[in-house]
């Protein structure tokens, strides 16, 4: 019996995106911007919008598909998913399983989006409301354990520890996605570059990690149209292949109260080989990596898991040179990504990933043919996928 | 005088009595985490079946107190209103040797700017607070 693998039985033909604002500061509904992000995903594919039968998203997102197909008066809906799970980490888990309803034939041409007004609702990094807390919450919001980077430090600060990292492998990863984000106009942080000096006095949000180590809060949506891999040739541009979808994470790291056994991880240890083995390909194969940055040690113990170098090697290879296109070692967040581009809730990294493949980028990595994109580190469940040109086949 | 000011969310058993057990105790000074009735195993946060054996016959079991930091974070940032002006605080994680090292979450009493050590010895203290509505008792850290 031949192997089950959706290695190249999908493509993302078309990507599109809102401008982003700042928090709060989108003059359009959610709902509208999330529409205006798909018909753009459907005008850069040349795609008639009637043709979409299948929506997929993560992270609970508000706008649900029955409403969008009414709205965009679509003949029928085949599919709609909700990867579960809180911050990005569905990320590219819901591009797999995008992937893997148009591959089996449950529908034929799904729309993987995100889409955030926080004018509109309620912002992340503040308390959630209410006077009371149970369960999980009442293990942790009392003691001023609310937001999430006040959920993770603690698994940042321990892989730290055990692997003696100095704050310079953090700044790195800052430093690079604001490098990016000044060849990017859409970006957020566009014309505000960072410098190590303005990184290294900038004040704690919490330790291990300060202003620059956090995401940025925004609002906009993405979309991108994923059709079975037969039909890819029918649009504008070539298509970016899917080698690879894995999520979910390892063993207990749901458990309450901070229990996961492997607590200093970022969630990867089990799904980065099943990515790579899906994909047929290692590490040093990957020419560019879109890395979720809700907060830069996140993205180090991300980078660790997917192999590309080892936690003790980390001091080392962590170097804003290293990290940077076009003649880094390892590209990595090359649209700017959630610090400087926009926090559309890591979706932006998915795109970022697609236009590397077309050599679309403003920070264009020569000839990449292997783009991956790692999304959400430290949740449950987290998910990272490869795309590949149509030479990767 | 309790650690952080009032105002955070106040904890409250979850409805389906889960961890009521647990929050009755703290409010007698008692520590107590969850073991399986039927292969001894400890668990925490509590969960209605044993992961290890798959009992539901999970009970409750007295601990010391004693533990050991194993991670730590300092909040700076205030996200929530009962905290802007208030400052850093820490909190830390702390694993029981006594208890298969499962781990607790909690604040680290004295100076909040102190230099928090990975490893280092600490034992619970219970901080009642009795004119909360429900009146509650947070389990926190000092170190020993």
């Amino acid at each position: 019996m031949s192997k089950r693998t959706l290695r190249g039985q999908a493509a993302i033909v078309g990507v599109g995106e809102t401008t982003y604002w700042r928090h709060g500061k989108s003059p359009h509904s959610e709902f509208k911007l999330a529409l205006q992000a798909i018909l753009a995903a459907c005008e850069d594919a040349g795609l008639d919008p009637r043709r979409i039968d299948g929506f997929a998203s993560y992270s609970n997102d508000r706008n649900e598909p029955s409403r969008i197909a009414a709205a965009l008066g679509l003949p029928a809906l085949r599919f709609s998913n909700m990867n579960w799970g809180g911050g990005g980490g569905g990320g590219s888990a819901a591009v797999g399983n995008a992937a893997a309803a148009v591959a089996c034939g449950m529908a034929s041409c799904v729309v993987v989006f995100r889409a955030l007004a926080q004018g509109q609702f309620q912002r992340f990094g503040a308390a959630p409301p209410g006077g009371v807390a149970s369960g999980e919450q009442a293990l942790n919001a009392p003691y001023g354990v609310m937001s999430p980077a006040q959920r993770y430090a603690m698994r940042a600060m321990r892989f730290l520890h055990e692997n003696k990292i100095a704050p310079t492998a953090q700044r790195a990863i800052a430093l690079a996605s604001y490098h990016h984000a000044q060849a990017n106009p859409r970006a957020v942080m566009h014309g505000r570059p960072l410098t190590e000096e303005a990184y290294d006095s900038s004040r704690w949000i919490v330790e291990p990690w300060r202003l620059f180590d956090c995401c940025q809060e925004n609002d906009g949506a993405a979309a991108l149209i994923i059709v079975p891999a037969e039909q890819a040739k029918d649009f504008k541009h070539a298509p970016a292949y899917v080698l690879a979808s894995a999520q979910g994470s390892e063993y207990r790291n749901g458990a309450r109260s901070h229990n996961a056994p492997l607590y200093a991880t970022s969630s990867f240890t089990t799904v980065a080989p099943q990515l790579y083995d899906m994909a047929g390909l290692k590490p040093h194969e990957v020419d560019v990596v879109q890395s979720y940055e809700n907060f830069t040690g996140g993205v180090l113990m991300s980078l660790v898991e997917h192999g590309f170098f080892k936690a003790e090697e980390a001091n080392a290879f962590l170097t804003t040179e290293n990290l940077i296109a076009p003649k880094g070692k390892l590209p990595l967040n090359t649209s700017g990504g959630n610090l400087a581009e926009c926090y559309m809730h890591g979706l932006e990294l998915q795109v970022e990933a697609v236009r590397q493949l077309r050599g679309q980028s403003t920070s264009q990595v020569a000839g990449a043919e292997v783009s991956m994109v790692i999304s959400g580190p430290m949740v449950t469940p987290v998910s990272s996928m490869i795309l590949g040109a149509e030479s990767t086949l | 005088m309790s650690y952080l000011p009032p105002g955070l969310p106040i904890p409250v058993p979850e409805n389906d009595g889960l961890d009521k057990p647990y929050w009755d105790a703290a409010r007698r000074g008692e520590l107590l985490v969850q073991r399986c009735n039927a292969c001894g195993a400890f668990q925490w946060g509590p969960e209605w079946i044993c992961h290890k054996c798959l009992s539901f016959d999970v009970g409750w079991h007295k601990v010391s107190g004693k533990g050991r930091i194993y991670s730590w974070e300092r909040p700076w940032h205030p996200v929530h209103p009962a905290l802007k002006g208030h400052g850093p605080y820490v909190v830390v994680l702390v694993e029981l040797p006594d208890a298969d090292n499962v781990r607790m979450l909690g604040n680290l009493l004295g100076d909040p700017q102190q230099e928090v050590r990975i490893g280092a010895e600490v034992e619970a203290v219970f901080e009642a607070h009795d004119d909360a509505k429900p009146p509650f008792t947070l389990v926190q850290w000092k170190v020993s």
